[in-house]
């Protein structure tokens, strides 16, 4: 029973990571680059790492907890460094693709 | 909003709580020595950091910043799902586009939280907050804020608007009284 | 059963690792390359686990957690360092 559960966990995880790496590869620009990343590959490290845990708890005597250390650390510092690569890509006036509406909302920074 | 702790010498009580989670957590026991050590630790560091850390604001509710926490899970859940299809989907279909959204909140901890949801959640990724502070001169009343947001697949700006304000930004407005 | 199926999200990591390098030797600005880094070191947090898993110890925990951290701080340092040319000012 645990081995499904683990086995199920594992491959929802890499399937999410996956898929953010080819919308990372796929994408035309780079604004719409930074979304896979940042939400498909922080969700599917939460679920490796869910998996990690169940197994752990269940091969070795007691639970392991510590892999939610590391699924809160990626899951604070994930928009934190979104923001800052959009920030120097805004700064850098990285193009962005013709059918991008709104384009004007950007303000010239100091 | 109120930014002081009543009690002097647990000057930031959610801080505290952080640290002797995380200290448990790292050393993934729950022995008499690791609790001590983790309850001398989650009182001292908060002490001897507190002159030098600016003043945030205490949460109010924590029922609610409770519940607020786990909408915001479940959210980001089926939020990847959408965009895990987005990406597998036409890449042509797509339309982006930047949106600005007014701020009510005006406290910069609650502007930052706000900003790592919208991140976090569907299909959009903050970019900045307008106008800058820099721009402001020395002493002058804040004006209305803006967040740019940047979406991945625009279909309705008005729509997205106010879901954001009303699903993410009233019951933060709330939990930090601001 | 499980055996295969550690293997087989090995491959699909490996993979993802290999379009992050792709994105990194083409990407045409720079900011793509940082992104390209970031994922590429979140892509080898899963590795070291999954690795650990297979081998059936908790030993490489810490060596995940410490790449979390540096990859973080060098992600914001080198952003810093295109928005203002400088890290520490």
């Amino acid at each position: 029973m645990v081995e499904w559960i683990v086995s199920v966990l594992l491959l929802i995880g890499g399937a999410f990571v996956l898929v953010g790496s080819i919308g990372l590869v796929k994408m035309p620009d780079f604004f719409m680059r930074l979304h896979g990343p940042t939400k498909a590959t922080t969700l599917g490290m939460a679920c490796l790492l869910t998996a990690s845990m169940v197994f752990f708890s269940h091969t070795q005597a007691g639970l392991s907890m510590k892999e939610i250390l590391i699924s809160l650390f990626l899951l604070l510092t994930a928009p934190i460094s979104a923001y800052m690569m959009i920030k120097s890509a805004i700064h850098h006036k990285v193009n962005s693709i013709k059918r991008t509406q709104g384009i004007d909302n950007i303000e010239d920074d100091v | 909003m109120s930014s002081d702790s009543s009690l002097k010498w647990l000057p930031s009580p959610f801080l505290s709580l952080l640290l002797f989670v995380v200290w448990l957590l790292l050393n993934n026991s729950l022995s008499a020595g690791h609790i001590l050590l983790a309850v001398v630790l989650a009182i001292v560091i908060p002490l001897a950091i507190s002159p030098f850390r600016t003043k945030q604001p205490l949460i109010a509710k924590p029922g609610l910043a409770f519940r607020h926490l786990m909408l915001v899970l479940y959210d980001i859940i089926t939020a990847n799902v959408q965009v895990a299809f987005l990406i597998l989907g036409p890449t042509k279909r797509l339309t982006p586009g930047f949106v600005k959204v007014p701020l009510d909140l005006t406290h910069s901890t609650p502007i930052t939280i706000l900003a790592s949801t919208v991140s976090l959640t569907p299909g959009t990724v903050s970019a900045e907050v307008y106008p800058w502070e820099e721009s402001l001169s020395e002493g002058e009343a804040p004006k209305q804020q803006y967040l740019l947001i940047h979406v991945l697949n625009l279909e309705d700006e008005t729509k997205l608007i106010t879901t954001i304000k009303e699903r993410y930004e009233a019951p933060l407005k709330e939990i930090f009284q601001c | 059963m499980l055996e295969t199926v550690i293997l087989v999200v090995f491959a699909m990591i490996g993979v993802s690792l290999l379009l992050n390098l792709w994105r990194l030797l083409v990407g045409p600005s720079v900011p793509d390359r940082i992104l390209a880094l970031d994922t590429m070191y979140i892509n080898s947090i899963a590795l070291i686990v999954l690795y650990g898993m297979s081998l059936g110890t908790s030993l490489y925990f810490e060596a995940a957690l410490l790449i979390a951290m540096l990859g973080f701080v060098s992600t914001v340092a080198i952003c810093k360092y295109l928005l203002r040319g400088d890290i520490i000012e």
